[in-house]
């Protein structure tokens, strides 16, 4: 703990500024421990506008967790995250816990980050289009004509054209997790999380989704992708980040990663997950 | 069996359902306002507030309907300063004191029906809704409320038939409910069999339309449970 405190200023007004303030996201020495575990021991990202990046590991590495402290899911111990060029305030709490200094300053950074979980996350008792809109219409305050416009659009855009009266429990995990996609870009956020979107999926209905997530690539959507397909990470993304133990172990281009890993754990990962 | 006396007590035994209904809808509307705020305190991390409604729960769902009726219309008088107090006028009245006994104990089983809903609402829903900026309250009216309502409305709906059936206590507070008249009744005609059964009937057609109409009310609330058309 003692190491924490340096990433975290007590005193608002000394807010430091983003070592790269054109960058979309830029996190910096991030620790996380659950308990006795310490799942990210100092992990660090820049993304900027139009960077697909991809993290890759086993399992536990810390790729989830690391996503999920970039929109404040997880609370990391320490470390700082700009979301772009704005720092998110971090306090201790009495019990000398880290928390969010502005809950409203957080609930604010996240309507420019889109999260696409592994599991959907749909809200159940909306249908398509009620889960598309919701967002934006209660939290932008955009107008519901007009988000319901940009919500066919999206659904056009992800394939499910005529679906916007269904529910969720009424479609299949590759429509679910394209309606994800659709609902959290509804927000037209700055950038894209994606926690291993394809993972529960059959494997018949991980190449759909695949396809979405693509063509947002193409179009320049600054996505941060944390997968466990190999041939996505290398095709699509212009950066591979490849986590051990909590820890950057390799990282760079894809062909560097994946054609010349430096490093022999990455080269193992790699036989192991062709 | 007098099938005349039955066809002649059902008049006398329908003019107590006025009373019974005011005793349950107004006991449902006060107990669901209490069951609100229990199952509020009781969600929270705070033990300051979740003990006192764990304990109120533990003892109104552990002691019987009738002991908590008879300590709120015969014992509570015994206290001078209630006796003097705003709230005598309306404590000393029979029809009062079987409002709030019954308001008090079903809010301890509305609170505990309230908060399996809200615990029954899958965390990723809520977590969608923060990683999309959605607010804390918004979360709760938008997201965890409809979600609870859906998943408490068939529990809800048995407490509604167990009030109704339990109002019929009020009776042993002089109040002339249906199961109050039916007792006067059979004081006067020694016709046990024939009345109560006059009078079961009734709780019976009440609680049908009940059902039928907490059925109704799930349905619309529930396409997205319902098979696809």
């Amino acid at each position: 703990m003692q190491t924490a405190s340096a990433g975290l200023p007590d005193d608002a007004s000394a807010d430091p500024a983003s070592p790269d303030p054109s960058a979309a996201v830029v996190v910096e020495d991030l620790h996380k421990h659950f308990g006795e575990l310490e799942v990210l021991k100092g992990v660090s990202l820049v993304a900027h506008q139009g960077d697909v990046i991809s993290m890759i590991g086993s399992s536990g590495s810390g790729k989830s967790t690391f996503l999920r402290c970039i929109n404040l899911l997880e609370t990391p111990d320490s470390g700082r995250v700009w979301i772009t060029g704005e720092l998110i305030r971090m306090r201790r709490d009495r019990l000398g816990r880290t928390v969010p200094a502005d809950a409203r300053q957080v609930d604010r950074i996240r309507t420019r980050l889109g999260m696409v979980f592994q599991s959907f996350n749909l809200w159940s008792h909306m249908t398509v289009l009620q889960n598309i809109i919701e967002a934006p219409v209660h939290v932008l305050g955009v107008s519901r004509d007009e988000a319901v416009a940009r919500a066919r659009d999206l659904l056009d855009k992800v394939g499910l054209h005529g679906k916007e009266d269904t529910y969720p429990a009424h479609l299949s995990g590759g429509q679910q997790q394209r309606v994800a996609i659709a609902r959290a870009l509804a927000m037209q956020p700055r950038v894209m999380l994606f926690d291993e979107p394809t993972s529960a999926l059959d494997p018949e209905l991980v190449g759909e989704v695949l396809r979405v997530m693509r063509q947002l690539a193409e179009e320049g959507t600054t996505m941060i992708v944390v997968t466990h397909e190999m041939a996505f990470a290398r095709e699509v993304s212009n950066q591979v980040i490849f986590l051990h133990q909590g820890r950057i172990e390799e990282q760079g281009p894809p062909d560097q990663v994946f054609g010349d890993p430096r490093s022999e754990r990455t080269r193992q990962f790699l036989t192991r997950n062709p | 069996m007098d099938l005349t006396l039955m066809w002649e007590s059902l008049p006398r035994l329908l003019g107590g359902a006025p009373l019974t209904l005011q005793l349950v809808g107004l006991s449902l509307l006060l107990g669901l306002c209490i069951a609100v705020g229990l199952a509020v305190m009781r969600l929270s991390r705070n033990p300051l507030l979740s003990g006192p409604a764990a304990a109120y729960v533990f003892v109104f769902r552990g002691t019987p309907l009738l002991v908590q009726i008879f300590l709120i219309y015969y014992g509570l008088g015994q206290f001078p300063a209630l006796r003097e107090s705003f709230a005598w006028p309306f404590l000393r009245e029979a029809y009062w004191c079987a409002v709030l006994a019954l308001a008090l104990n079903t809010a301890a089983y509305t609170s505990e029906i309230i908060r399996g809903g809200v615990q029954s609402v899958p965390f990723g829903q809520i977590e969608a809704a923060r990683a999309l900026g959605m607010g804390r309250m918004q979360i709760y009216r938008r997201i965890v409320a409809p979600i609870a309502l859906r998943q408490a409305l068939p529990a809800y709906g048995n407490e509604i038939i167990l009030m109704v059936k339990a109002s019929s206590l009020a009776s042993t507070i002089t109040l002339l409910e249906i199961t109050g008249i039916a007792r006067r009744l059979i004081s006067q005609t020694f016709a046990v069999f024939e009345i109560f059964i006059i009078a079961g009937a009734i709780y019976l057609l009440m609680n049908f339309v009940v059902s039928r109409v907490i059925s109704l009310v799930e349905w619309r609330l529930t396409p997205h449970l319902r098979r696809a058309t």
